[in-house]
């Protein structure tokens, strides 16, 4: 039996919940930001949260994932709160790293989520180092990593995935194949044909599939991250979707792209997708769907109202944190 | 006591910490069955094993990357880029991740790595392996930077550097490799940030960092003979910086010589100068003068990079216009 066989009732009415937190959440910072009170400028996963979620659902609190800049879904599903994301957004105090941090890029320890990087691609080779540390360890916690068709033609996707299949590390990387690299279509910025194929330089499969199929995403995943949990190594996953918003949302959906190819591509959009195939086998109802709805608009409008009310940092943040405390047996000269 | 070289001193180091500490490990190009290219890791890997002893591929960026990675989950890496120069490649891992890890996880977590490299110049190596990086990476906050100049201070360096909870580059001359010193057996730890007074002196404070330390030393015995008593103070760490230690030997003998390797221009020397300027102005009897590196890449050869690089004669020059002679 597949791993989505195994899913039950509750798991994809959740894995729907998901799905429509992450879209709601990304439209209401969307419009946030249009009014002029965000502070951190959105880079919207709309269209792309299947991968987020098919990828993160089912990972153990002590696995580490380490998102792109477009896999918002990926912190919650590892239980990082919608308040913190949003009070992260207003660059409030109640955010990551107490205001010191974008939500984009932000780590947390506890929940299992890697700092990632504001330089795209850069990461991965930390996320490969963390896969290094658990088979040092001889534990069967594993990565999964996350970065876009533009990450993958960065040095450090080759150094990252080359390093990766040497050791057999216990680490997943998750392609996010949206087609483009900020403005830049995929064809522009690459030669090939697919990318799941640069894998079999490594030693390790790739599998190229469809990124707007939850289903899809998660067996692809499940199957990976066991492979991962056996000692066997990594795997390449390309996840082919479509960014339905623009690089930001500092730059139009329209911008250097043809409004019918959003059009067609809303057509496979994840998120009624995966409703449909709940409704048919009658796993959700519209009253249930209503339901999902109205929870997950009552959670976003509580993490607005929090992070309005939450305070801004006071400026001694600026100077905490910036190195580690000792150990007490350890003398260190004063650092400033 | 018995003297052992540089080298030896920092496998001796390197070999007590993970004898010490399971969680520590080295990984770099050709450190394990090789034993390095300057032999510093050699039979390490016969005692500790593959696991703890990893040959890498020729990947700068991964190699730092994964070490970063590596410290998040709880282990204590020991990195070798094997040229300094090659921090060009390891940049991003060093500067956007390492030094800024405990910052942006607002204090949960830390980067506890170091990072060993070969610096400095040598005859025979080019442009793009003798380079001195220090001042490439002294204005990232959250870095730690070492740079002994004796196997002692190497040693209890290393340990204190792999102990500290904070990502740690420590800068190895490749030229002091052979150098025999008195080391201590056993267990000792050099304070990170804390300079030491290598000669006592009254009329001249000789501000020196690695290889540059022994330059000084005989500059220092030179001037001795001519009669000028020269402090001569090893930074050993530039950050943090011991102000301390500078402006106490400032102030008791009104003059300053700082002496680098790397290029004048932008070294580390300007930030030293601006410390006594801002907190010592008062008691200099002369201009601060500083001793290093042309406006130029390291030559190759041993012509050129005799020339380039500062010697004991340039220090002693330096220390004479302090005293009132003209600037050669």
């Amino acid at each position: 039996m597949g791993y989505v066989e195994q899913l039950t009732e509750k798991d994809l009415i959740q894995i729907y919940r998901w799905l429509v937190l992450i879209r709601a959440f990304e439209d209401r910072v969307g419009d946030l930001w249009s009014k002029g009170v965000l502070q951190e400028s959105p880079h919207g996963s709309q269209g792309q949260e299947a991968i987020a979620v098919g990828a993160c659902y089912g990972l153990r609190q002590e696995d580490q994932v380490l998102p792109s800049l477009r896999t918002r879904g990926a912190f919650f599903v590892k239980g990082v709160s919608v308040r913190t994301h949003m009070a992260g957004m207003y660059a409030k105090a109640t955010g990551p790293a107490r205001g010191k941090a974008t939500t984009h890029h932000m780590g947390d320890a506890e929940r299992g989520v890697l700092l990632g990087s504001a330089i795209v691609g850069a990461s991965i080779t930390v996320a490969v180092g963390a896969a290094l540390a658990f088979k040092l360890q001889r534990k069967d916690k594993v990565v999964v990593d996350f970065f876009g068709d533009g990450a993958a033609q960065r040095g450090d996707f080759h150094e990252g995935l080359n390093f990766a299949g040497v050791f057999k590390l216990p680490i997943v990387f998750v392609l996010e194949n949206n087609g483009f690299a900020e403005m830049t279509p995929l064809a522009k910025h690459f030669a090939g044909t697919d990318l799941a194929c640069r894998a079999q330089g490594y030693g390790f499969p790739g599998i190229r599939l469809d990124g707007n199929d939850i289903f899809a995403v998660y067996e692809a995943v499940q199957t990976a991250v066991a492979r991962a949990r056996a000692g066997e190594g990594p795997t390449l996953l390309e996840c082919v979707t479509y960014r339905l918003r623009g690089h930001s949302e500092s730059h139009p959906p329209t911008e250097l792209r043809d409004i019918a190819e959003i059009e067609a591509w809303r057509a496979k959009d994840p998120i009624p997708r995966m409703r449909a195939s709940l409704e048919e086998r009658a796993i959700l109802t519209e009253v249930l769907a209503e339901k999902i709805k109205t929870e997950v608009e009552a959670e976003i409008e509580d993490a607005v109202k929090f992070a309005e009310e939450s305070p801004s940092p006071d400026t001694g943040e600026i100077h905490k944190n910036v190195y580690a405390p000792e150990p007490p047996d350890l003398v260190v000269g004063r650092r400033a | 006591m018995r003297e052992i070289t540089y080298r030896e001193a920092i496998r001796e180091a390197l070999r007590e910490e993970m004898r010490r500490d399971e969680r520590v490990f080295i990984l770099g190009e050709d450190v394990a069955d090789a034993g390095g290219v300057f032999k510093v890791t050699l039979g390490l890997l016969a005692e500790f094993g593959p696991t703890r002893v990893i040959d890498t591929p020729l990947s700068e960026s991964a190699i730092v990357g994964a070490a970063v990675g590596a410290a998040l989950m709880g282990m204590r890496p020991v990195a070798e880029v094997m040229f300094a120069d090659f921090t060009t490649i390891a940049m991003d891992a060093i500067v956007n991740h390492a030094a800024k890890i405990h910052y942006l996880y607002g204090g949960e977590l830390s980067a506890p790595l170091v990072v060993r490299m070969a610096y400095g110049a040598g005859p025979k190596w080019g442009s793009q392996h003798t380079q001195s990086v220090e001042s490439w990476l002294a204005n990232v906050p959250g870095l730690t930077i070492v740079m002994p100049a004796t196997p002692a201070d190497a040693k209890g360096l290393l340990k204190a550097a792999i102990r500290t909870a904070n990502p740690v580059i420590f800068l190895e001359h490749k030229m002091l490799y052979g150098k025999k010193g008195e080391v201590p057996e056993g267990e000792y730890l050099v304070p990170l940030g804390k300079a030491d007074i290598k000669r006592s002196g009254e009329d001249v404070t000789i501000v020196a960092m690695g290889m540059m330390v022994d330059r000084a030393l005989a500059a220092a015995r030179t001037l001795a003979e001519e009669g000028t008593s020269a402090e001569v103070i090893d930074l050993r760490s530039i950050q943090p910086l011991d102000e301390e230690t500078i402006l106490v030997s400032v102030e008791k003998t009104g003059r300053l010589v700082i002496v680098h390797e790397a290029p004048v221009r932008g070294g580390f020397g300007g930030e030293v100068a601006a410390v006594v300027a801002n907190k010592a102005l008062g008691y200099l009897d002369a201009p601060i003068r500083r001793v290093g590196g042309p406006w130029a890449p390291v030559p190759f050869g041993p012509v050129l990079v005799d020339a380039y690089v500062p010697k004991e004669a340039d220090v002693i020059q330096a220390v004479r216009v302090t005293q009132g002679a003209s600037v050669a």
